[in-house]
């Protein structure tokens, strides 16, 4: 039976410290209806984060959680899943922690598909600091330290993660906020690293610098723009441009690392 | 000399515009950020003609300042906490290359718990880089010391890489009076920086920094240990120069109250404004009370403190961090040590306080200072080390 999503929640901890129409609360209530959907036994999972504005997540719901250092989110899961390999960890980070400090975590535990689900909300921007591009930010959009326009070309995450060796690549927005749990409790249940990649809005850095001060018209940015992969998958080069797709885009499993580690020790008799 | 409403931040980000360094390289982190954002819009507005290199880790942001200091320019960044410790293993390079980078450097918790609050553990963790440390008491002092490093830094004698520190929040976003010097006479006060080597040099190759095993990194090292004695000469003298020309001399330590005083408390930064009101409060009442202000930390000034300390009777040390040595904080240790061989010395009470941004009040100052009286009429210490303010 579905529980209430507050009771996932540490109530005590609000209120939370997002700006009004920030799209975290989506995603956080998203990914607590897919862990609700699964039925898992919230003492069976760690939540880790970094630092930023997405990282506060792991502070708000009440499972096993630890709040680490900026851009190691990656680093301090790895060693929890590794400790504990019957753990369902979940990595909530943002674009900044997980792309930029922390890039070198994120290409090397998707190489080795190690069983983490990492969920970033990815606003394109550093929120907590004041607006500064992150490696998520469009070129040619204003961000406070590009006050002229970016000129650094950005990442897309999910053709980073799936080049990496990520089993489970899938994207959506907080615009579709009914299509990310399905995506979260997919990734779960891969059993292997899983990144998704949820594009929200931070209006009041990013959207006020690239002349989307309200929440909504953020929200209709990320509907205008986001193509189904079905759909996307037919569109011309030209009909792309502008436009980013959503949805699961990669799903094959693959050997998973913490199970490879049991095989070598097994066969090492290190057990 | 135009006065100013600023905030710490401001002030040291002014200093920044002025000093126009040619190359800053930094990373957000509260509560630094600000310095470096405010900096970074007037590399936009075309008012410096530096470049400002936006990276994507403080790691990254002291090696490019390592570059771009070892290619001859002059360099400096902002940064605090987690983003200090993550610039660990470039602080001692800068010192070892002798690169007289100026950083502006905010005083916070480090994690964990996490906390954006002000103590001084993230400075007190870097002390031993051969790094110079400057604490500021407000935001006035912040620009000023500003200033000043980076002069002490690129002094021929010293080149040495700089830290001038603010409290986190405390100074860095409270807006306080900021008497700022013209543009003018703060460029003639800095100079212009004439780089003493450049990798760039092609004329004069040199090499930095490569493999020195058992037989000269030795002798390699012991240019710091000089450079760091020289450096409280100039410290004085750069001080001096500043309270000449500007009207606010500075010193290694700065005393208050201190000359007939018979109990004194001994501190960094923020916590000096606030003794100097009980101090004044304490004063009316006949209490011979007087404060020790640390303003330099590396080089640490002994001489100093023990001459500013031989007739007072009893003292505390306020510690805005621990060691976790079982032996009190860092500025109770090398005060203790500087008194080791003293003919007159205080009695000596360590107070650790203000972890993580715990407050430290009017109240609290005033209690630990009847503790030290206390201290005085007993002609002994009650306790040695206490952490104060801690809830039971």
């Amino acid at each position: 039976m579905s529980k209430d999503i507050k009771e996932y929640l540490r109530l005590d901890k609000f209120p939370h410290i997002w700006c009004p129409g920030c799209g975290h609360g989506i995603i956080l209530q998203a990914v607590l209806r897919a862990i609700d959907r699964l039925q898992l036994d919230r003492d069976n999972i760690a939540v880790v984060s970094g630092i930023g504005c997405s990282s506060r997540a792991a502070g708000y719901v009440d499972f096993n959680t630890l709040h680490t250092t900026h851009g190691r989110a990656l680093t301090f899961a790895t060693g929890i899943k590794l400790a504990k390999p019957e753990l369902t960890v979940i990595v909530l980070t943002g674009d900044g922690d997980c792309s930029a400090i922390g890039g070198n975590h994120l290409i090397h535990a998707a190489r080795r598909n190690i069983d983490l689900n990492v969920i970033v909300f990815n606003n394109s921007i550093y929120g907590m600091t004041g607006g500064q591009y992150s490696p998520t930010t469009p070129t040619t959009d204003y961000a406070a330290t590009a006050p002229y326009g970016n000129i650094d070309n950005a990442f897309d995450l999910c053709e980073l993660t799936r080049a990496a060796g990520a089993s489970y690549v899938a994207r959506s927005t907080t615009f579709h906020a009914a299509q990310i749990p399905l995506l979260v409790e997919k990734g779960i249940k891969n059993k292997g690293f899983s990144f998704i990649d949820i594009i929200t809005a931070c209006p009041i850095y990013y959207g006020r610098m690239n002349k989307m001060p309200d929440a909504v018209d953020m929200l209709k940015t990320q509907r205008d723009n986001a193509r189904n992969i079905k759909q996307w998958d037919i569109m011309t080069a030209e009909e792309k441009q502008g436009k980013f797709v959503i949805g699961e885009l990669y799903n094959k499993p693959a050997p998973e690392y913490t199970d490879a580690y049991r095989q070598l020790r097994e066969k090492t008799h290190a057990l | 000399m135009p006065t100013l409403a600023k905030t710490g931040n401001e002030a040291m980000a002014e200093a920044m515009r002025q000093i126009n360094p040619d190359v800053v390289a930094a990373y957000p982190i509260t509560p630094a950020t600000e310095i470096v954002m405010i900096f970074s819009q007037f590399v936009a507005d075309g008012l410096v003609d530096t470049e400002y290199v936006a990276v994507e880790s403080e790691h990254s942001a002291m090696s490019a300042c390592v570059g771009a200091a070892a290619a001859g320019c002059r360099v400096m960044t902002g940064t605090s906490s987690q983003g200090l410790q993550l610039m660990s293993e470039i602080l001692p390079i800068a010192s070892a290359l002798r690169l007289p980078i100026v950083m502006c450097d905010v005083n916070r918790a480090l994690s964990g718990p996490i906390n954006i609050h002000c103590d001084h553990s993230d400075t007190m963790a870097v002390r031993d880089f051969g790094w110079l440390q400057i604490f500021s008491e407000n935001a006035q002092e912040a620009y000023d010391n500003v200033l000043q490093m980076m002069r002490i830094s690129e002094n021929k004698e010293i080149q040495l890489p700089g830290m001038v520190t603010t409290d986190g929040f405390i100074i860095s976003h409270c807006m306080e009076r900021v008497e700022t010097i013209d543009d003018a006479a703060a460029k003639q006060y800095v100079g212009a920086y004439q780089p003493l080597k450049s990798v760039l040099d092609l004329d004069n190759p040199i090499t930095l920094g490569s493999l020195d095993l058992q037989d000269y990194y030795f002798e390699h090292k012991m240019p710091i240990v000089e450079a760091m004695q020289k450096a409280k000469n100039v410290i004085l003298e750069v001080g001096r120069d500043f309270g000449q020309k500007f009207g606010r001399e500075y010193g290694l330590v700065e005393t208050y109250k201190l000359d007939d005083a018979e109990i004194a408390m001994v501190a960094l930064g923020s916590t000096c404004g606030t003794a100097r009101v009980i101090i004044d409060e304490l004063r009316a009442q006949g209490v011979k009370v007087g404060l020790l202000k640390i303003r330099v930390f590396r080089p640490f000034p002994a001489e100093a403190i023990v001459a500013a300390l031989k007739n007072v009777q009893a003292a505390a040390i306020m510690d805005r961090s621990d060691m976790y040595s079982d032996q009190g904080g860092q500025v109770f240790c090398e005060i203790r040590s500087a008194l080791y061989d003293a003919d007159k010395k205080p009695l000596l009470a360590n107070y650790v306080y203000g972890l993580g941004g715990r407050e430290i009040c009017l109240e609290d100052i005033r209690r630990i200072c009847a503790d030290t009286q206390a201290n005085a009429a007993a002609g002994k210490v009650k306790q040695l080390i206490q952490h104060y303010g801690v809830r039971e």
